[in-house]
């Protein structure tokens, strides 16, 4: 249809070469059918096939296309060139993340948080296989359907200064997870999660910036998940209070 | 169960935010309407100055109730912004002697409380 | 442990100090914690002017008359902004802190924000009510 060209500045690290990462700027055929990731993938096969970046499912399901578009945390395969065309678009690594290379970042501490919070249904008493599964109403599931939509791309602690200003932060999506087990009708592990929502690292790490409910592209919430924990710690330390353990 | 890693710290914080968010409602609610009053209309003569006479005022802050909201009033909103302070100083990067900076922002809205309360029970 | 080969070297960027000026989410956010800011400056206001009180009504007047001045009436407008400005975005964020459900349906955030407009809207009418009465 048309000629037309846009920019893409990219921040690249080579860790075998570089000391600190600098800017490579690529100048690609316009589509505006084309999203970020897909101009990446073209720079890749046509352009320049050192530059490393993550991607899978293309849908925004596997979230491990998670990069800064012009500062702001996205899914590269849910952002399209046309919402920026005929602007330069820079791209980074994620925010708060260490820079493996080029966009890929080392995002041990982020699973390392997921892990923590015991991902996993703890059932108040185990049953058998015959004894049939654990039911569940639509009403019941409805309290944490939001929290299981996470599908770990770690934008949200790009966005959230406080873990920027301290790692030690569980952060915004494990502290979701959380949610979306403690308010699971079929568990029973609250009391041992609650643990880790008192502590400082916990969710009073939070200053309420709410910049993650903002950037998460599967509609999260993980700063109510937070605030919501925040009411239950006051409730937890003042029962603590009166029953020491 | 026993993946016990080392057992997290309870925070204490639940005790400061549970003032900060006290304070924050009620200077949401209404410090507004008494900024205006106090610092806006009445100094410009909109609202007549008989309205905080110093019979009018003096009459209220000493009587039980007049002396309890009048309390609320002026120290409740200080535990809400020393906190937002505190914690905006870690925001800015003033990493340095965080114990400290806890003791004088909290330690300066618990003065000025007992100022306002030592004031009040004078008066009564 | 990384085999001595490894060509591994994780870049750790630094945040910069004015991070909350390269983003208008953040700088909205640091003018929200600012606000409390002003408002400790007014009620330390209303501290003095209670000392003011306890002393007669000569010392009460002068309080009085020391809020007239243009700077003081300045400084009270800039706070009403602020004021104003913590209480917007305090009914902003007021849902997530709230989980009330109806019916098997979460209370939608638009009914709990408007909740809280209509009570700020009757204590300031009712504050200025008393006021003048
Ligand atoms: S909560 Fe949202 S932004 Fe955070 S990791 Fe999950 S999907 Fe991504
Ligand atoms: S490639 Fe899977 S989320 Fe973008």
């Amino acid at each position: 249809m048309t000629n037309s060209t846009i920019d893409i500045d990219i921040l690249r690290y080579r860790p075998e070469q570089d000391n600190a990462p600098f800017v490579q700027t690529y100048r690609i055929p316009y589509d505006e059918e084309m999203s970020m990731l897909e101009a990446l993938q073209y720079i890749k096969d046509e352009v320049d096939g050192t530059l490393s970046f993550r991607w899978s499912c293309r849908m925004a399901i596997c979230g491990s296309c998670g990069m800064m578009i012009d500062g702001v945390p996205k899914l590269g395969c849910k952002a399209f060139l046309r919402d920026y065309y005929p602007n330069k678009i820079k791209l980074e690594p994620l925010a708060n993340f260490p820079i493996e290379r080029d966009l890929v970042v080392v995002m041990d501490d982020f699973i390392t948080k997921l892990e923590s919070i015991k991902p996993y249904i703890i059932p108040a008493e185990e049953k058998s296989l015959e004894q049939g599964e654990y039911i569940q109403t639509p009403e019941q599931m409805a309290k944490y359907k939001q929290f299981s939509m996470c599908i770990n791309c770690g934008l949200c602690y790009a966005a959230c200064p406080q873990y920027a200003l301290n790692t030690e932060f569980t952060g915004p999506a494990a502290l979701a997870l959380l949610a979306r087990y403690n308010r699971d009708s079929r568990d029973a592990g609250s009391a041992e999660r609650m643990a880790i929502v008192n502590a400082e690292e916990g969710v009073w790490g939070c200053t309420f910036v709410g910049y993650c409910s903002k950037v998460c592209p599967k509609g999260v919430d993980p700063a109510a998940a937070i605030q919501l924990f925040k009411v239950e710690s006051a409730k937890d330390y003042l029962i603590g209070m009166f029953k020491p353990e | 169960m026993s993946h016990q890693t080392s057992q997290p710290k309870r925070s204490h914080e639940p005790v400061f935010w549970g003032l900060f968010g006290a304070g924050g409602m009620l200077t949401a609610f209404l410090t507004p309407v008494m900024i205006l009053i106090t610092g806006i209309l009445i100094p410009l003569g909109i609202i007549d100055s008989d309205a905080l006479s110093y019979e009018r005022v003096h009459g209220f802050a000493t009587s039980w109730y007049g002396a309890a909201i009048l309390l609320v009033l002026i120290a409740l909103p200080l535990w809400h912004t020393l906190h937002r302070i505190f914690h905006g100083l870690h925001d800015i990067g003033v990493h340095r002697g965080r114990d400290w900076q806890q003791v004088i922002c909290y330690g300066f809205a618990f003065a000025v409380s007992v100022f306002c309360f030592t004031l009040l029970i004078q008066m009564l | 442990m990384q085999p001595h080969s490894s060509k591994r070297k994780p870049y750790q960027r630094e945040l910069p100090v004015d991070w909350w000026l390269k983003h208008a989410f953040y700088t909205k956010y640091m003018i929200r914690e600012g606000t409390s800011i002003a408002i400790t400056i007014y009620s330390c206001i209303l501290a003095w002017g209670l000392l003011r009180l306890s002393q007669g009504e000569q010392a009460w007047q002068g309080w009085l008359e020391a809020l007239q001045h243009p700077i003081a009436i300045l400084f009270h407008v800039l706070a009403l902004g602020l004021a104003l400005y913590h209480t917007i975005t305090w009914f902003d964020l007021a849902p997530k802190a709230a989980d009330i459900w109806l019916k098997g349906k979460k209370l939608e955030d638009k009914v709990i924000v408007m909740a809280h407009y209509v009570g700020f809207a009757l204590a300031t009418i009712a504050a200025l009510i008393i006021i003048t009465y």
